[in-house]
């Protein structure tokens, strides 16, 4: 086995649990003192730093929600002024309202630290060529896989998301041994190199894949495994968090959460209660060094577990299970976070709507496809059928803007669509993971 | 009176789906309303069905019940000659007069020819239509 940094990847874990200890400590002494929000939150939970004595009073801290950003939008969380930040990254909220993270350079170093660790445990390193297929931009994943190889002295093939046949070509020219993307988008350049009359396996150098930011199952490993000769390693984060940020090792048996980086916990979502390891509920996570956006207890929604044997690999660290699914109905489209509330937010804006609407998502070969149905106000009604056009390029370009992902939009005739007594029931998922 | 030539055509909204014109041709049958003319227009999953009819509240009305959006829009009906040159003589006036035709559908009768139009300036297209020797219909000759 090759670590990145042994000396703290294997170290025991006594020592590695007074390590997070500390760093939890200094954390919430600074957020007491520094931060608004927290002191706030803290007060009302009537916990102070001093009552924070061992690594389990992490639970007597207040858990913090994605509402918290984005009723603070867009910086107003911010630990760190506007000088010491060194990069923003911006994802979709619930509501029409982003939000947004700020990092300073001690938190991109740290997101980069977590980063190298996890590509050199799946045996990634100096020598490898990694194209980067992730959306570069105010999605985190391309610039933070970006960092991430470069650090462990990788060649970044910086190709970002579309633009398939011209991806299989560089891939082998530059003969690409490494990708990192979501998996539907891996499959889909599986499909696209077969229609090229590319074999991966056989055309291409291509042996790993680092993939995440949606949905993917054992089932899907082995298909990509045997179709294309490439050995899937699953990758985790979400923004608040940093960005993608943990990863499995060569084992392929569960995410590593750097134990002096951050802090997962499970929850049972409905009664806030700590779970203990094996038992599957909600993942809450502690970030214990960010500086700009500090992270406790934050309640990603993301349904797992945390693995309590030792990983084989000789790692210490803590395991966290792949995801199984969301407490709410967060949707994630081609590696992006759709809220249906953001959704309705975007459709309420629109005049010639009713407000009513559906959404179905479908894969359409592999990709994600999402349709919304929305249904026209009857006063927005016209006999001329430029007027209805362009009624639905508006909301095409309406949500594409609310939701920074393309989706399919149709018009349904005022009345048609379906009405919901109590919850509404206004999503339906046919895609098979 | 130009009023009397500003004929009402009931335009029908409909998801472009199997069954949906037959609903609304079983409608009007039942409600014995006689369609004059039709057309669709579609673009991609939906469309909009103009027709003209004798009896146009009465299609709205039954239209309406069973959920559909319908409405009234107003269109001119100029006779033709069912020959060669017989739209080129009425386009030729409309575009002279600087008057742009929205949409249009035409039907071929016993009698003549019937160009359907909708225009931006209703008014104006009548009375251009009338100055160059046009005829038009009115709402009681659909009968």
């Amino acid at each position: 086995m090759h670590s990145w940094d042994p000396r703290i990847e294997e170290m025991p874990g006594a020592e590695l649990e007074k390590i997070q200890y500390r760093h939890l400590k200094t954390l919430v002494y600074r957020l007491y003192s520094f931060s608004d929000f927290y002191h706030a939150r803290m007060k009302e939970a009537k916990v102070h730093p001093d009552d924070i004595k061992t690594l389990a009073d992490i639970r007597l801290l207040p858990f913090m929600y994605k509402s918290d950003l984005r009723d603070n939008y867009p910086d107003k969380l911010f630990c760190a002024p506007q000088n010491e930040l060194v990069r923003y990254h911006v994802s979709s909220g619930t509501t029409g309202k982003p939000t947004v993270v700020g990092y300073t350079q001690k938190d991109i170093d740290l997101w980069t630290t977590s980063l190298a660790r996890g590509l050199t445990s799946c045996g990634i390193g100096k020598g490898d060529v990694i194209q980067v297929s992730y959306g570069y931009g105010l999605f985190t994943g391309g610039l933070g896989l970006h960092y991430g190889a470069e650090r462990i002295g990788a060649t970044v093939l910086p190709t970002s998301v579309g633009n398939t046949e011209r991806q299989i070509e560089l891939m082998q020219d530059l003969k690409a041994t490494a990708i990192a993307c979501t998996p539907s988008y891996l499959i889909h350049i599986g499909e696209a190199a077969d229609r090229m009359g590319v074999s991966i396996q056989k055309d291409t150098l291509l042996r790993s894949a680092i993939i995440g930011a949606e949905p993917w199952s054992e089932t899907m490993r082995t298909r990509i495994y045997e179709t294309m000769g490439v050995r899937a390693y699953d990758i985790y984060g979400t923004s608040e968090i940093s960005g993608p940020m943990f990863s499995e090792c060569s084992e392929q048996k569960g995410i590593h959460i750097w134990g002096d980086i951050a802090i997962p916990e499970i929850i049972d979502p409905d009664t806030g209660e700590s779970l203990p390891p094996g038992e599957h509920g909600e993942l809450v996570m502690t970030v214990l060094q960010k500086e700009a956006l500090p992270i406790i207890r934050y309640r990603i929604g993301d349904l797992t577990q945390i693995l309590d044997e030792p990983c084989p690999c000789g790692r210490t660290h803590p395991r966290i299970q792949r995801i199984s699914g969301r407490v709410d109905d967060m949707l994630i489209i081609r590696g992006i976070n759709v809220f249906p509330s953001a959704v309705e937010h975007a459709i309420l804006s629109i005049p010639e709507l009713s407000g009513h609407f559906m959404i179905e998502v479908d894969r359409k070969g592999s990709l994600d496809d999402m349709l919304v149905r929305v249904e026209m106000a009857p006063e927005a009604l016209s006999d001329k059928i430029n007027d209805l056009i362009n009624i639905k390029r508006n909301v095409e370009h309406t949500l594409k803007n609310a939701l920074n992902v393309a989706v399919q939009v149709e018009l349904s005739e005022p009345g048609s669509l379906p009405r919901f007594e109590g919850k509404a029931k206004r999503v339906i998922d046919r895609r098979v993971f | 009176m130009q009023g009397e030539y500003i004929i009402k055509q009931i335009s029908i909204f409909s998801e472009n789906k199997p069954g949906r014109l037959a609903a609304i041709a079983e409608a009007l049958e039942k409600s014995h309303v006689n369609i004059f003319a039709f057309s669709i227009a579609e673009a991609n999953s939906f469309g909009v069905v103009r027709a003209l009819v004798d009896k146009p509240d009465d299609a709205r009305s039954v239209l309406e019940k069973l959920g559909f959006a319908v409405q009234f829009t107003d269109v001119i009906a100029v006779r033709m000659k069912d020959e060669p040159g017989g739209l080129h003589a009425v386009a030729q006036i409309l575009g002279d007069a600087g008057i742009n035709i929205e949409y249009a559908y035409a039907y071929s009768g016993k009698e003549a020819a019937v160009l359907i139009l909708r225009v931006s300036q209703a008014g104006e297209a009548i009375s251009k239509i009338q100055a160059a020797g046009g005829s038009l219909l009115r709402e009681s000759d659909l009968g």
